[in-house]
């Protein structure tokens, strides 16, 4: 029998046929749909009076304008207001499953879909939505999708996709204590560039992947298509299944067994075929922040600002621009820049042991006079365990604010916003120009603890050091 | 009612400088607070066009020579980021048909072509060559030919690259998948009933 990757099983195992141009067509058996992307599909839906083809194959949920300080509705901002009415509408009308916020199962799509059991290893998962590779950490092919291909999805369960190269990326060795499975994603995406990815699935694996929690596997898939890959995965392991085990939307614990056996037997088979191999040193990666204005644009926390005197021209315009952006001096230390916002969260980290992580160390500190620091859990099941491990009192006794769960200043699309040129350390994943909205608002990209560090110091920090005592 | 066979878009170009332009830069995430893509048009690269205080910025797209302009011509990885379909609509919306780059990123490029909206890749010297002729004449018609695989500038004409599947499918008209998705009937069904999960 020929040896496999994960990638490839899961694609075979899904393939309907292949269309006219080339493409496969793609049968997507788990499909997550939130308020932004999803209205227009619905829509089109409707226009050519088509119904969901399997609504069972469908989970909603709420999360990029849900405001995070308010609960009330009809919500202060009516585009919000009639973003959410439009979605309990469309999943009412077509009987999808929805998270809605007086479930207490709403939050962000990506945190949701874990911690309810809806992601498990050998998947096709798919979302209208470029974060959803961060489903591949259970061993599942996760899509980014665009609306159109959310309405194909909703009328076949299926989406025409070509399909991807495969590269394994493989971190040895052991990671340096303080160092976060952000500083390892934002390190890899530094070293492969922001379009290195193009055409591939990442899978990710090595030392530092095996001894990841399964939310530390999410940081890292999470961010791949920041490197430009569509996908990003881990093959599934004990972990994986210990993790899903009674989680609500697993199998039942009678047949546990087989499904473990089943979900093992799509883990990438020993000497397969990759169609490229990258091998990075653990001991290499140290405490990483972005100085720039795409996720590549990153360095170590005692580096310095890049020079572009220094570099080759094609490079130059690019780093003058970013540094333009950012008003930040070539050459000079990134540590000691000064910040106005602290923001922790996003479907990057917001997940509880993110917010454990961080707590366990501001005992003690106080968030630096005139910064302004929020935390907000990736879901209302995040929040809960926090606020029942107490939590929420350790962030608010340091001078956090402590909110209710969305993707809040991730991308800004509710009230939580960067206010002119303001400089954000933010534990999220974009750091584009405008990206936490404000059309000049600045951001720094780091790992939660790194956040936390800032937002004590007022200025970018070396968590290790500011954390030492 | 059968789509349009797509072998070749012309009209007038401007050239949008800048590699990694990312969706955020298309179109913010605050115009995406609506459920249709109707008005998208308005707001494409609202910041980089406009301060603050709604006074224009200077930029090609504000460029009173370039306001016909349904052909976009920009740097690498265009259109890097988000999933965001309200990117490419945004520029369908303002009127462009086709984007020539030094590449795309994959999200990007495959809205673009479901929507019918060619996105060409061409090499730095080409793009140099291609913006210098509409720099000197903004008039200057520009022809986008998938059938030929190139691009002609008056009386020049250069090569540029797209992906077999996403150039069949414009050429056979077929770039919205939908109606040949919905043919394969019971090999859904088959799927759905063999997979180990719901």
């Amino acid at each position: 029998m020929s040896r496999l990757n994960l990638f490839e099983k899961v694609w075979k195992a899904h393939s309907v046929g292949q269309l006219q141009n080339g493409q496969t067509q793609l049968f997507v058996g788990r499909h997550l749909i939130h308020e932004v992307t999803s209205p227009q599909a619905f829509g089109m839906l409707r226009e050519k009076n088509l119904p969901v083809r399997y609504p069972e194959r469908t989970f909603a949920t709420v999360d990029h304008i849900v405001p995070t300080n308010e609960t009330q509705e009809p919500y202060s901002d009516p585009l919000a207001d009639a973003m959410i009415k439009e979605l309990r509408k469309n999943c009412k009308d077509f009987d999808v499953t929805f998270f809605d916020v007086d479930t207490g199962k709403q939050g962000i799509v990506h945190v949701v879909g874990p911690e309810q059991g809806l992601t498990q290893p050998g998947m096709t998962i798919a979302c209208g939505d470029s974060h959803t590779s961060t489903h591949g950490a259970f061993g599942a092919i996760a899509f980014g999708i665009g609306t159109s291909q959310v309405r194909d999805l909703l009328a076949t369960q299926t989406m025409a996709l070509g399909k991807l190269k495969v590269r394994r990326i493989e971190v040895t060795g052991k990671l340096n204590p303080g160092i976060f499975a952000k500083d390892v994603i934002l390190h890899i995406i530094k070293v492969l560039g922001v379009n290195g990815g193009t055409g591939y699935a990442y899978e990710y694996a090595g030392d530092v992947f095996d001894s990841f929690s399964m939310e530390e596997r999410m940081t890292a898939c999470n961010m791949s298509i920041e490197g430009g890959a569509r996908a990003g995965y881990v093959n599934p392991d004990e972990k994986t299944f210990e993790y899903l085990k009674g989680k609500p939307y697993s199998p039942k614990n009678e047949n546990w067994d087989e499904v473990v056996s089943n979900w093992a037997s799509f883990a990438s088979d020993e000497g397969c075929h990759y169609d490229d191999i990258v091998k990075i040193d653990a001991s290499e990666i140290g405490p990483t922040v972005t100085w720039g204005i795409n996720p590549s644009q990153a360095i170590g926390i005692n580096e310095t600002i890049p020079d572009p005197s220094l570099v080759d021209q094609k490079e130059k315009a690019s780093i003058e621009e970013a540094i333009e952006y950012m008003k930040i001096t070539p050459g000079a230390p990134i540590k000691g820049t000064p910040i106005d916002v602290a923001f922790i969260g996003s479907c990057t980290n917001g997940r509880i042991s993110d917010l454990e992580e961080v707590a366990s160390q501001i005992h003690g500190h106080k968030v630096k006079e005139g910064i302004k620091a929020i935390v907000v859990p990736g879901s209302q099941v995040v929040s809960k365990i926090a606020e029942e491990k107490g939590l929420d009192k350790i962030f608010t006794d340091a001078g956090f604010e402590w909110r209710y769960a969305g993707c809040s200043m991730c991308l800004a699309m509710n009230p939580d916003k960067l206010i002119g040129d303001q400089l954000c350390a933010s534990s999220s994943n974009r750091n584009f120009k405008g990206r936490q909205g404000s059309p000049t608002g600045r951001t720094m990209l780091m790992s939660p603890t790194m956040v936390a560090a800032a937002a004590i110091t007022g200025v970018i920090s070396d968590s290790r050091e500011v954390f030492s005592s | 009612m059968p789509l349009e066979k797509i072998s070749q878009v012309s009209g007038n170009a401007v050239y949008v400088p800048g590699d990694d332009i990312d969706t955020d830069r298309i179109i913010p995430a605050r115009f995406m607070k609506c459920v249709t893509f109707d008005g998208l048009g308005e707001y494409l690269f609202y910041d980089m066009k406009f301060n603050e205080d709604g006074s224009k910025k200077n930029h090609p797209l504000n460029d009173a020579k370039f306001a016909n302009s349904s052909i976009m011509l920009t740097g690498a990885n265009f259109g890097c980021g988000s999933s965001r379909e309200h990117a490419p609509q945004s520029l369908y919306r303002a009127g462009f048909r086709a984007i020539i780059a030094g590449n795309f990123a994959e999200i990007f490029f495959g809205n673009s072509i479901n929507l019918g909206m060619p996105c060409v890749s061409v090499s730095d010297e080409t793009r140099d060559l291609i913006s210098a002729s509409i720099e000197q004449d903004p008039k200057c018609e520009v022809t986008v030919d998938i059938l030929n695989r190139v691009i002609r500038v008056g009386d020049s004409s250069y090569p540029h690259e797209l992906r077999e599947g996403a150039r069949e499918s414009l050429l056979n008209g077929s770039w919205d998948p939908l109606d040949e998705l919905l043919q394969a009937n019971q090999g859904i069904e088959d799927i759905h009933k063999n997979l180990a999960y719901i």
